[in-house]
């Protein structure tokens, strides 16, 4: 019988030539990525640990991203513990460099790498071959004093990509119309592999968007074929695979969808979940209070580039606070050197450094009580961006910035 | 006996803590604020030994582990749904707080019903019994010693 990518990832980080979904298998971690979220609790618990020790520390990555710059006492305190233990223990660490996910993208992940991620959208790192999956704290300290965690094998959902995107719709709105097809708990403890001839014409940034949010269908991690497009990133970034895997033509699925990309509309995911999707015209009209555009979902080069086509010339609607906000230090150089940031500061946004911002609600851009944000950011949970009683919707840079614009939803012209 | 506080499907970890609450020292602060987007007066109610009864997809969303630790701090004996999400379901555990899968209990229930869960067996409701499934042996240890690192600490002979 053949083998999915999970399987084939997880067999070969626990040493094995095989394993099958359901098996539980003890694996040793390829790298440990970890932010100011939570990484001052798990120093908190390794201080506790009697003759603590780290199995391999060149494994950890470290990045402040979440509440960069330091925005209260609390923080600042957190970020200090942070930073004194990376450099007493010489682990790789970065700060205001970028949102975590596009920092390990931009420096570290490589194809058929098992990753932890004390962060839940660490299942980016499948645009890249590699099986990233979130983890909270403990199971992070316990991986890193040891090298090693339990993982269930999981299920495999494949979606066979085919087609061609349409002009004015992206890869936001294709994995937003997967999450509502499925669910917000349709992949839960599975794996969702991406696959098939559509998958050709999606760059990098796109496959990044899509893995990405996989977690808000419930995914474990997502996984994509590693093809010319993702071998030409790495050797742009000077990275080499660890090792390239590939579902076998009888791995076993548990379910398969064929995904027509011309059929993908320009969609909206409304509050307060991320599958109530419509399409964005269903929504028009509707009158917003502030609009983000960033986060590692959708603050890369490319997502500027579509949000400053659409704002050129143009103003921010009177009332609206637009922010846009580069995914890391290098999205943020390009953007300067294209004039993308020109563009934006012409029409009236607020752009500043990279940080997970609005997306996260801490920091900045916090909305008020009864105010409405559109957002590119990854979740529109209840309160997700400030004021319990606050509205998130979320859609492309695209129908972000037309709405900034407009100062209600609506779509951008193509 | 304990007291069933019901919640919906999706209750996600933005609504277990909010992030605003999120940098605070220690969970003692953070518990007046658990469920709060949804239920302002609950976490003031709940009473230790207390059981949360949810649908589906309990715990989507963020990796934060302090959403599991505040549940647990309130005092929550376990809590019972349809389904969890995998990284909250993981952290409940490595914190010591009790999950159980049941399909049928949250649709035959009520908020302020009381149960009684016999681990491994079963869950009494007004007169009704809800068979559940036992946990694997090292889910167990690490349950009963409290948490991941607590059980490990006392696989090790430091406590």
């Amino acid at each position: 019988m053949g083998m999915t990518m999970a399987e084939k990832i997880i067999a070969s980080a626990a040493g094995k030539s095989a394993c099958k979904a359901g098996d539980i298998e003890t694996v040793t971690l390829d790298r440990l990525m970890s932010n100011d979220g939570t990484t001052h609790l798990t120093i908190d618990m390794y201080n506790n640990l009697k003759n603590p020790h780290i199995a391999d520390v060149d494994k950890l990555v470290w990045i402040i991203d979440h509440n960069i710059p330091a925005d209260s006492p609390k923080t600042a305190a957190s970020h200090k513990k942070m930073r004194d233990f990376a450099r007493e223990h010489g682990i790789t660490f970065y700060e205001g460099e970028g949102v975590c996910h596009q920092v390990m993208m931009e420096n570290h992940v490589r194809p058929g790498e098992l990753i932890f991620g004390a962060d839940s959208h660490t299942c980016a790192y499948g645009a890249l071959g590699a099986f990233g999956t979130g983890v909270g704290c403990t199971d992070y300290l316990y991986a890193m004093v040891t090298g090693t965690s339990w993982l269930l094998v999981p299920e495999t959902i494949r979606f066979n990509l085919h087609g061609k995107l349409k002009k004015g719709v992206y890869a936001r709105d294709l994995i937003l119309s997967i999450i509502g097809k499925i669910s917000a708990n349709g992949a839960n403890y599975k794996a969702m592999e991406f696959a098939g001839e559509g998958l050709k014409d999606l760059s990098i940034a796109d496959r990044i968007a899509i893995c990405n949010l996989c977690v808000e269908a419930g995914a474990k991690t997502a996984l994509m074929e590693v093809d010319q497009v993702a071998l030409d990133y790495l050797k742009e970034h000077g990275r080499e695979p660890k090792e390239i895997f590939k579902s076998d033509d009888d791995a076993v699925f548990s379910d398969v969808f064929d995904i027509n990309l011309d059929e993908i509309e320009p969609i909206v995911a409304k509050p307060h979940f991320v599958d109530n999707i419509v399409p964005v015209k269903e929504c028009e009209g509707t009158k917003i209070d502030e609009a983000f555009l960033g986060s590692c979902n959708n603050g890369r080069i490319e997502d500027l580039r579509v949000g400053a086509a659409v704002i050129k010339g143009k103003k921010v609607a009177p009332k609206v606070r637009f922010l846009v906000v580069p995914a890391s230090r290098s999205v943020y150089k390009q953007a300067l050197k294209e004039g993308l940031l020109d563009i934006f500061m012409e029409a009236g946004a607020m752009v500043m450094n990279p940080n997970c911002s609005v997306c996260w609600g801490a920091c900045q851009g916090v909305i008020g009580e009864g105010e409405t944000l559109i957002s590119t950011g990854t979740r529109n949970f209840k309160g997700r961006a400030g004021h319990k009683d606050s509205f998130v919707y979320l859609a492309s840079a695209a129908t972000v910035t037309a709405s900034a614009i407009a100062g209600y939803i609506t779509s951008a012209e193509v | 006996m304990s007291k069933i506080w019901k919640l919906d499907n999706d209750i996600d970890t933005d609504i277990i803590l909010p992030t605003e609450y999120l940098a605070f020292e220690t969970v003692e602060q953070m518990k007046p604020y658990a469920f709060s987007p949804l239920r302002p007066e609950l976490a003031g109610k709940i009473q230790p030994g207390d059981m949360i009864v949810a649908g589906n997809n309990f715990g989507c969303g963020s990796s934060r582990e302090q959403a599991p630790e505040v549940v647990k701090a309130l005092g929550i004996s376990c809590i019972v749904a349809k389904s969890f999400a995998r990284i909250f379901f993981r952290n409940a555990i490595n914190n010591g707080l009790l999950l159980i899968e049941q399909p049928d209990l949250y649709d035959e229930v009520n908020e302020g019903d009381e149960a009684e869960v016999i681990p491994g067996k079963e869950i009494k409701v007004n007169g009704k019994s809800y068979p559940i499934a036992s946990l694997p042996e090292n889910l167990t240890e690490i349950l009963e010693a409290g948490g991941l690192v607590k059980a490990m600490r006392k696989r090790n002979g430091l406590d």
